[in-house]
């Protein structure tokens, strides 16, 4: 069951954090995302985070779409 | 950031994105007389693709077969009826991804096993149905530990908390599958042409992108790791009909923003400790060797097939086609129990009941009567 | 009287008496009609709408109601959306022994301001208690009578064009409810959206004689609801995704859980299919209603004779929409 929304880290406590997906609550388990702080976004499955989303990559990802709609068909 | 996050979403460009891909994929089409074939490895790449009328929309342009992404339809029978006759005992508490609920066995599903007064229960965290353990001592507590890689790091994080914690009536019936291997047996029967993978977003944040490596390096097939938004699956299938157009093949990472390179260390180290591979036998397919992970000796106390006593006779025999839906050599509505005999209030196989099985999203999204 | 109901408050003797008196009469201030076995009643309309549905939703108090408000705002939905008024209403109890007064109290004070707001009396009950385990709380029955003085609506006269109007967000109760159970780990700031929208209705078909259909979207969801119509009258129907109006909290929730909010359940929307040439009148009669701010419409009737129900999504493909099958939802009405 994988949660595809990314979910914002509102608390963190030792092994888990409070996370926001639009609006609803949820408690996640990070021991697989240590460094996870504040603010980050993370990837939830099955009650725990499995990663923290990298906003650089998420970026550049937007603007490969862009190029690519905008490129000549070749 | 959240921006950002929203943005994948954006109908308008999905739509931009799509009339490139229809172009792209006609040119394939003129290049080499016939569609390109494109797995979508994952159960929700197939639900996605379903959901949002990409799988319809292509039909015509790209041939996508679902493949065997969905860890419960993918378990052959006789492990299904063993997990199920787990709830025969006596002061047992069964827990469970509601996945597994109304999956039908030889004898009866579980959610029959519940309506018949058992114990079981829906859990969406398996972390809890330790802390059901722990409320429960008088009672034996099993989890039914099923899934790919991205669901078994949890579980050896479940077998973790409930050895740390000692809690002595709680223990897993461990029944996973692994990627790779169904990948390659799959690529070795040649039984069905396969172009390229679409490759699936949240299992490739445990396994890396470099796990993926062999099927370039072996079979010269490109795959692409792709997410579940519109523009994404989009994406990700332009980039795989790319590098097929240009023969240039390799594995792309497009979800990068989850997916690295080496995946998530901590999982993989999880894994490790607790678990080890072993042979699966897989729907429809027979044992692959290595496919699956069970746990460890050291930890065989945790394990419920150690402690219970569990035997099973011979599946019953139906027409239910499954495991070829999952290996990609037939659609769900080329089986002839489809959407008649075989529907979600009353499935025969565990493709037309799970939520992420492939007769399911084609029941739910793309029937046309 | 004591804290918790007990089986001899149903027994029909000087406990289950007072009970009635000191509860149920007090609130609903039938004091007349509870003197007979039965509430006597004159009307002045040639048809008479009569409704009823039994109430067993878990948890019993969520944010945004209880299983008394929902009792009442449900069936008199029921009545309204038929075209007729709603006038009186019944309820049966049937509650577990041990049950606290207190909330007994709370339910049934619910259920007289939801009356009193939708201008209707509750006139008739009855009340039965039974052994601890045999029923979950409390189950309530409602069964509402309404007049029908002249037909206005006919579902007969629906044909290609005509609007499909929803009156507001969709998926806020069966989220309310979910999230409220406990069970699935989320919290939401979701309140159900349970209301009584007689009102509502009766300015609609002031506004408009071309009403062809109304109905209250609630288990299955807008999608099941308009499925039903499709095949009740022969009709095929296309709804735009991008139109459909749905909370920000609703999606996130249903992407966690796995649901599609078309297939939650609603307790204070409706569902209005009227002409086209009426469609901005009735949208703006609606939206005079708190309840209605968010209205929009979502789509359209596209032919006769056949009885499909199609989606056109974000991505501009079409695809049909079935009933809810086969998703495990528990008890939300």
């Amino acid at each position: 069951m994988c949660v595809g929304v990314p979910a914002k880290v509102l608390s963190v406590s030792e092994y888990s954090a409070e996370v926001d997906v639009m609006g609803t609550k949820m408690n996640v388990g990070t021991i697989f995302v240590p460094e996870v702080v504040i603010d980050d976004y993370v990837i939830v499955h099955a009650g725990q985070a499995m990663k923290i989303v990298d906003e650089e990559y998420a970026l550049l990802s937007i603007e490969e779409w862009r190029k690519l709609v905008d490129a000549r068909d070749n | 950031m959240q921006e950002i996050i929203d943005y994948p979403s954006n109908p308008e460009l999905a739509k931009k994105l799509l009339v490139k891909l229809l172009a792209l994929s006609e040119r394939y089409i003129d290049k080499y007389g016939r569609r390109p074939v494109i797995m979508e490895v994952c159960g929700s790449h197939t639900m996605a693709l379903a959901r949002t009328g990409l799988k319809s929309i292509l039909k015509d342009h790209v041939n996508l077969i679902s493949g065997p992404g969905c860890p419960v339809c993918v378990t052959d029978q006789i492990s299904i009826d063993a997990m199920i006759e787990l709830t025969e005992g006596e002061n047992r508490i069964i827990c469970s991804f509601g996945d597994m609920m109304r999956v039908p066995g030889t004898k009866r599903s579980l959610m029959e096993s519940k309506t018949a007064g058992k114990d079981i229960r829906v859990i969406y965290s398996p972390l809890d149905s330790v802390t059901i353990a722990e409320e429960n001592p008088d009672k034996e507590v099993v989890f039914l530990g099923i899934g790919f890689e991205t669901t078994i790091p949890i579980l050896a994080a479940t077998l973790k908390t409930a050895d740390e914690r000692n809690v002595k009536n709680f223990s897993m019936w461990v029944t996973t599958k692994l990627v790779e291997p169904i990948l390659r047996t799959l690529l070795d029967s040649k039984k069905v042409t396969i172009d390229g993978f679409l490759l699936p977003g949240h299992v490739s944040i445990v396994l890396g992108k470099n796990s993926y490596n062999f099927l370039v390096e072996e079979y010269n097939v490109p795959g692409v790791i792709s997410g579940f938004e519109s523009v994404e699956m989009i994406s990700g299938l332009y980039k795989l009909i790319e590098m097929l157009m240009i023969d240039d093949i390799h594995i792309i990472n497009d979800h990068k923003k989850i997916v690295t390179d080496e995946g998530n260390v901590y999982a993989q180290r999880l894994m490790q400790q607790y678990l080890e591979p072993v042979d699966e036998a897989w729907r429809g397919i027979g044992v692959i060797k290595n496919s699956g992970l069970d746990i460890k000796k050291e930890y065989e106390h945790l394990n419920a097939k150690k402690r219970f006593n569990i035997t099973v006779g011979e599946p019953r025999k139906t027409k239910c086609r499954c495991g070829e839906v999952i290996s990609g050599l037939i659609s769900p509505n080329e089986c002839s129990l489809f959407a008649k005999s075989c529907h979600p209030i009353n499935p025969i196989g565990p493709c037309m009941v799970s939520t992420e099985g492939s007769c399911a999203a084609y029941y739910q999204y793309m029937r046309e009567d | 009287m004591s804290e918790k109901i007990s089986l001899a408050h149903g027994d029909g003797g000087e406990l289950a008496h007072k009970l009635i008196q000191d509860v149920f009469v007090n609130a609903f201030r039938h004091f007349e009609q509870s003197k007979l076995d039965s509430a006597i009643l004159s009307c002045d309309a040639d048809k008479i709408a009569i409704s009823t549905d039994t109430f067993v939703v878990s948890p019993i108090f969520y944010p945004g109601g209880n299983i008394g408000k929902l009792a009442v705002a449900g069936t008199v939905n029921d009545i309204a959306v038929s075209g007729a008024v709603p006038h009186y209403l019944t309820s049966g109890f049937i509650i577990e022994e041990g049950f606290l007064l207190k909330d007994l109290i709370e339910i049934v004070e619910s259920m007289a301001t939801e009356a009193k707001k939708a201008g209707v009396s509750i006139i008739a009950g009855d009340t039965k208690v039974v052994e601890a385990g045999s029923a979950d709380g409390i189950y309530i029955n409602t069964t509402g009578f309404g007049s029908i003085k002249k037909d206005r609506i006919d579902p007969d006269k629906m044909q290609a064009g005509d609007s499909i109007i929803i009156s507001g967000t969709l998926g806020d109760h069966g989220i309310a409810i979910l999230a409220a159970r406990g069970e699935l780990g989320i919290k939401t700031e979701l309140k159900s959206d349970c209301a009584s929208l007689n009102y509502m209705i009766d300015a609609v078909l002031k506004t408009s004689d071309k009403v062809r259909i109304m109905r209250d979207p609630t288990r299955g969801g807008l999608a099941t609801t308009l499925v039903e119509i499709c095949e009740d009258f022969h009709v095929s129907m296309e709804i735009r995704e991008e139109d459909i109006p749905v909370k920000r909290e609703v999606h996130g929730a249903c992407d966690i859980l796995g649901y599609e909010p078309i297939y939650l359940a609603n307790e204070g929307k409706i569902i209005f299919i009227v002409a086209k040439s009426d469609e901005q009148k009735v949208l703006d009669t609606i939206r005079d209603f708190t309840e209605g701010v968010d209205a929009k419409i979502i789509g359209e009737i596209t032919d006769v004779g056949s009885s499909k129900l199609f989606l056109r999504t974000e991505l501009g493909t079409t695809r049909r929409l079935n009933r809810l099958s086969g998703i495990l939802l528990p008890r939300i009405c």
